[in-house]
């Protein structure tokens, strides 16, 4: 989600963006309507300096009275320590990690920034056609590259967090721990989930080439071929489910199979076809943690579906909040997101969802997942979620959107965190009010119960 | 059907140049294009506008892949055709070109109709508030985005059937390029097996 995308440079042409140098305190600030007038006027190492900080991270802002989607570069506030900054000031501005710059030619390389805007224009047809002659590349396999083809086909990053709530989810059941059952089981849905990942990839080339967001893909770019992501995704998805059904349990290897399955299958199709993909992708985000659980135990328990429905109703302010800023990009994709179809749904439904949170948390000690504290202690968050989901209700605007977007990034861990911290303990004296029949007693067992049955 | 039109004539506008230097090429593909039917019944592999002259060495192996195209953001491949091409190869050579340009086709043509048609509904609500298309200082106004998003709705429920169509043809497609290639790999694997078997025996 939050990549730097290093290899871009967008036309600067904010009239209202000012930097902040620390070093230099001679040269002064910088008090320039935009970057490349800035570079133009200072040597080359601080144009390099500024690349560096400048790559940093891409912002969304508002240019004069209109919102605009697209994407800006943000100089990095450097230091405090400068003699003359009365008159600079830096623009706030708030990171969209998924929103990526337009830039001024498709696939154009890191140019100064006086090469660009205007001076595109002005570019000579020649200069053009070679540029564009030497973007052309090879469609030979680099080995060396192969990790980081494999790493963005696979969405690592979004793998990752699928394997932290399936983690989660072991760590929250009521059984002991397991390191080797625990690591075979998030080796299983780590490899379950690149299979998907790169199956959705090759499902959806020329619509990954049309967006934004999506159009650095390894699939887009070439840097394999389709029946290479294939390949790669039978050879992650079929030890990923034999890995989960044989070493672990057949339900969780069934679960991670239907997992698959859904994603690939029902919610990649349906998004073209139907709002009623967001519904099912939220089922596909919330089985991993049901996985962790029934690895642990080998059963559904009511615990294994209270954290399956804690990420289910998560997904939507999340997702909700995402597809907002993102509706240009999916009505020209043919995308059917609820937030251009159905947008008085979408702010519903992401309130709704964000309030249900709450009553889900006070489930948590009803079903002997968390002790009485779990609901109290969670409370601030989910009300805060709440909140912004409220206001994103009340007002949709870019602005809200994103704070709702960036307050569920945040959210999940915390909550994960907290359940973990208010897990009831096995010695707990009060009790279970109700045993799950397959679950361990309470008492420190002579021999641990195993979880392969 | 005029944007079809108007899309054609852009392609050749952009290529005039470039047919007399593809004619000679060993290395492109001869596909025809179904939109370009009409005008070259020559035989000569026609190339698209959407091609640059960009001529990969001859000596290489490998097929090259291109900047986005400026109307369909979709890459263009160069196939590179072996000497000792299978049938079955040229088949997958040809399948891939023909799904490439179709895939062209109609996201060129999507592009387009999109932005005329944002166009156009831009310039019908600036009309309605009084405003003129561009301001004082002759920038083109823009609406906010909860405007906007009165058109992409309108836009995507207007072309639900369409991308529905597309969808299947397109998942039609990548599933029989796929199996073709996973065909020719196997009988490419084969051949080197057995070339490499036939002197020992």
């Amino acid at each position: 989600m939050y990549k730097t995308p290093c290899s871009k440079l967008t036309v600067l042409v904010s009239a209202g963006v000012f930097q902040r140098l620390a070093e230099n305190g001679t040269r002064g600030h910088l008090c320039s309507r935009s970057l490349f007038q800035f570079s133009a006027s200072y040597p080359r190492e601080w144009i390099t300096f500024q690349h560096l900080s400048f790559l940093k991270r891409q912002y969304v802002i508002k240019n004069g009275g209109g919102l605009r989607q697209r994407a800006r570069p943000k100089q990095e506030p450097l230091s405090a320590a400068l003699e003359d900054h009365d008159d600079s000031v830096v623009r706030q501005v708030q990171q969209v990690p998924a929103i990526r710059p337009v830039p001024a030619l498709p696939g154009a390389p890191t140019e100064t920034p006086e090469r660009e805007g205007e001076a595109q224009a002005k570019e000579p047809d020649a200069a053009l056609e070679a540029r564009l002659e030497r973007q052309w590349k090879e469609l030979k396999v680099d080995m060396a590259d192969l990790p980081g083809v494999y790493a963005r086909l696979s969405k690592i990053k979004l793998t990752a967090l699928v394997v932290t709530t399936a983690a989660a989810g072991y760590a929250m059941a009521p059984v002991p721990f397991d390191p080797a059952c625990f690591l075979l089981a998030s080796l299983g849905t780590g490899l379950s989930s690149c299979a998907a990942n790169s199956i959705n990839q090759y499902f959806e080339v020329p619509f990954d080439s049309n967006m934004n967001r999506t159009k650095n893909r390894p699939l887009v770019r070439g840097q394999i071929s389709p029946l290479h992501a294939v390949a790669f995704a039978a050879a992650c998805g079929v030890p990923g489910v034999s890995l989960l059904a044989l070493a672990v349990n057949p339900l969780t290897g069934f679960l991670g199979a239907l997992n698959i399955f859904l994603y690939t299958c029902c919610y990649t199709p349906l998004k073209r076809l139907s709002i009623t993909n967001t519904w099912v992708g939220a089922v596909v985000g919330a089985i991993p943690p049901i996985m962790g659980w029934t690895a642990a135990t080998g059963a559904l328990d009511p615990g294994a579906l209270l954290l399956g429905a804690f990420l289910y109703s998560w997904q939507f302010p999340h997702f909700n909040a995402l597809s907002w800023n993102l509706r240009e990009d999916y009505s020209r994709g043919g995308y059917r997101m609820m937030s251009v179809t159905h947008p008085a749904l979408c702010k519903r439904v992401a309130l709704r969802h964000s309030l249900g949170l709450i009553g889900l948390s006070c489930l948590g000690p009803a079903l002997d997942l968390t002790t009485w504290t779990f609901p109290l202690v969670s409370l601030p968050i989910n009300l805060y979620i709440s909140y912004l989901a409220f206001r994103f209700h009340r007002h949709a605007s870019r602005d809200s959107a994103r704070k709702l977007f960036f307050c569920s990034l945040w959210h999940l861990p915390m909550l994960l965190l907290l359940l973990l911290t208010c897990k009831r303990s096995r010695k707990d004296p009060e009790g279970p009010a109700l045993a799950p029949p397959m679950s361990p007693p309470l008492v420190p067992p002579v021999s641990p119960p195993t979880p392969h049955s | 059907m005029n944007v079809k039109a108007a899309v054609c004539q852009l392609w050749r506008t952009y290529h005039q140049h470039n047919l007399p230097c593809f004619q000679t090429l060993r290395n492109v593909c001869a596909s025809r294009r179904t939109c370009s039917a009409n005008e070259s019944d020559s035989g000569q592999p026609e190339r698209t506008g959407k091609r640059s002259n960009f001529v990969p060495v001859a000596s290489s192996k490998h097929d090259w892949i291109g900047p986005p195209d400026r109307l369909s953001n979709l890459r263009p491949i160069i196939y590179h055709i072996p000497e000792n091409e299978t049938p079955l190869e040229r088949q997958l050579r040809h399948m891939r070109q023909e799904t490439e340009d179709w895939n062209h086709q109609f996201w060129a043509n999507q592009n387009l109709t999109f932005s005329k048609e944002k166009d156009e509904f831009i310039h019908m609500c600036l009309k309605a508030k009084g405003l003129n298309r561009r301001d004082e200082n002759g920038r083109k106004r823009t609406l906010s985005s909860e405007e906007m998003a009165v058109f992409y709705k309108d836009f995507l429920d207007k072309n639900c059937t369409k991308h529905a169509n597309y969808n299947k043809e397109w998942y039609r497609r990548n599933f029989t390029i796929t199996l073709l290639m996973g065909r020719v790999a196997l009988h490419r694997a084969w051949r080197r097996l057995t070339r490499r078997r036939s002197p020992v025996t």
